[in-house]
């Protein structure tokens, strides 16, 4: 149609090039990427990209950098795709589609006080999101990080959480699994600080992200706090190939996470959560 | 005045939130204000479970010895929390040492006291597992999350 805006095919990746790569923990690495044709790179906190690896194959990755800014993925090297991203070089191109998805419930937030609770990489996914908090701190009311993961040597995103901890407006809990006796913060796994978080139950929205069973206890202890299922929200993970709700390989029970998550409420997911079927 | 305090400070603590006046009296009998500074040891490994403790501030590292690994911390404590449930059960030692992380204040219960007016008042004993049984269920929980490692990269 004359004068309409082309259209953009959703299976089409566009081209990008690593500008920046950084590690950011054991098998864990972030690409700060450059679109090649300029376009928009505007997304939605909890949205992800489908990353093309040319000659390898494709994976969904969440984003984890600034909204506002470019794209920014961070990737832990597991499976054959993950690896060959995460071992490109700046200046090296990949194909990116997206974003895809719904994200954390922004909107929804504002006004209120935000948990998030992240485990081991969730905080990748939830980052963009504190992002956003910090950026329009004045929108929302106590605003609480609680991040575990495995050990000391295991934080994502160190030095950042550092800063966050600094500031007077963000409260930030880190936790880790075990430790050497030299390691002076909190031990035991997220959920154990929970109860501490003193929260007002009818008042706070939860955004969770993490390992599966890591969420389900999460949502447990969140619920024994008092909040009802409809403030809590986890991003779910399963095998995405199209990202547009075509293709049925991430179907779980009547959803796609790709298309109706992956951030869901936990209303519309606990009867399904746990089933080993789903 | 001393026990009146103390009635206060235990009835405001987390882990006697709405004990009745009868057996807040009795459970009184049994405690004491402690104070541990910072790298100071609550107990060892080994020893006699002797008393449990009610942390009223500062953190405390609950901690194992491993051959060739040194002291490894598996859970920390604080405000609001207890530590120690090995008094509960025969043979009454401590599984962990417990070192205060910072100053620790706490008010430490006598096990041979407070097992005492268990024994001779079940509502008591009843009260107390009540009590005791849904931290001892948490920490299950969480040392079943812990033993999955489900931070661990997937193979």
């Amino acid at each position: 149609m004359a004068g309409s805006a082309p259209t953009v095919d959703p299976m089409l990746p566009r081209l990008a090039r690593v500008r920046r790569r950084r590690r950011d923990g054991p098998e864990i690495w972030t690409l700060e990427l450059d679109s090649e044709d300029g376009a928009s790179d505007g997304f939605e906190p909890g949205q992800f990209n489908m990353l093309t690896a040319f000659g390898i194959g494709e994976v969904p990755i969440s984003m984890s950098g600034d909204p506002g800014d470019r794209l920014i993925h961070t990737i832990r090297a597991v499976g054959a795709v993950s690896a060959a991203l995460a071992e490109l070089r700046p200046g090296a191109q990949l194909g990116v589609r997206g974003p895809f998805g719904i994200g954390w419930p922004m909107a929804e937030a504002a006004g209120k006080d935000v948990i998030l609770i992240a485990g081991g990489l969730g905080l990748a996914p939830l980052r963009p999101a504190i992002y956003r908090l910090l950026a329009e701190r004045g929108r929302y009311g106590r605003v609480l990080l609680l991040y575990g993961t495995r050990s000391p040597d295991d934080i994502l995103f160190h030095r950042e959480l550092e800063g966050w901890r600094k500031r007077f407006d963000f409260d930030v809990e880190v936790t880790v699994d075990h430790a050497a006796a030299a390691w002076r913060g909190h031990v035991g796994v997220v959920t154990t600080l929970v109860p501490r978080a003193s929260l007002d139950p009818h008042n706070t929205i939860a955004m969770v992200c993490g390992p599966e069973v890591m969420m389900r206890f999460s949502a447990a202890a969140l619920k024994a706090a008092g909040l009802p299922d409809e403030a809590i929200h986890l991003s779910m993970e399963r095998n995405m190939k199209c990202a547009i709700g075509f293709c049925g390989h991430c179907q779980f029970g009547p959803s796609f996470v790709c298309r109706d998550g992956p951030v869901f409420r936990y209303d519309r997911i606990c009867g399904i959560l746990s089933m080993k079927e789903i | 005045m001393h026990t009146i305090g103390l009635a206060q400070i235990v009835k405001e603590h987390r882990f006697f939130t709405g004990l009745d006046e009868a057996h807040c009296k009795l459970v009184c009998g049994c405690a004491q204000n402690v104070r541990f500074e910072a790298g100071q040891y609550l107990f060892h490994e080994g020893q006699s479970a002797d008393r449990f403790y009610l942390l009223r501030h500062g953190r405390v590292a609950l901690e194992l010895s491993a051959p060739g690994k040194g002291s490894v911390t598996f859970q920390t404590v604080g405000q609001g929390e207890i530590v120690g449930v090995s008094w509960l059960i025969p043979p009454y030692r401590w599984t962990y040492d417990a070192k205060a992380l910072e100053t620790v204040r706490a008010i430490a219960m006598d096990a041979t006291c407070l097992r005492g007016k268990c024994e001779a008042d079940h509502d008591l004993g009843y009260e107390m597992m009540k009590r005791f049984v849904p931290v001892l269920v948490d920490r299950l929980q969480a040392t079943r999350l812990q033993i999955l490692d489900v931070y661990g990269t997937p193979r």
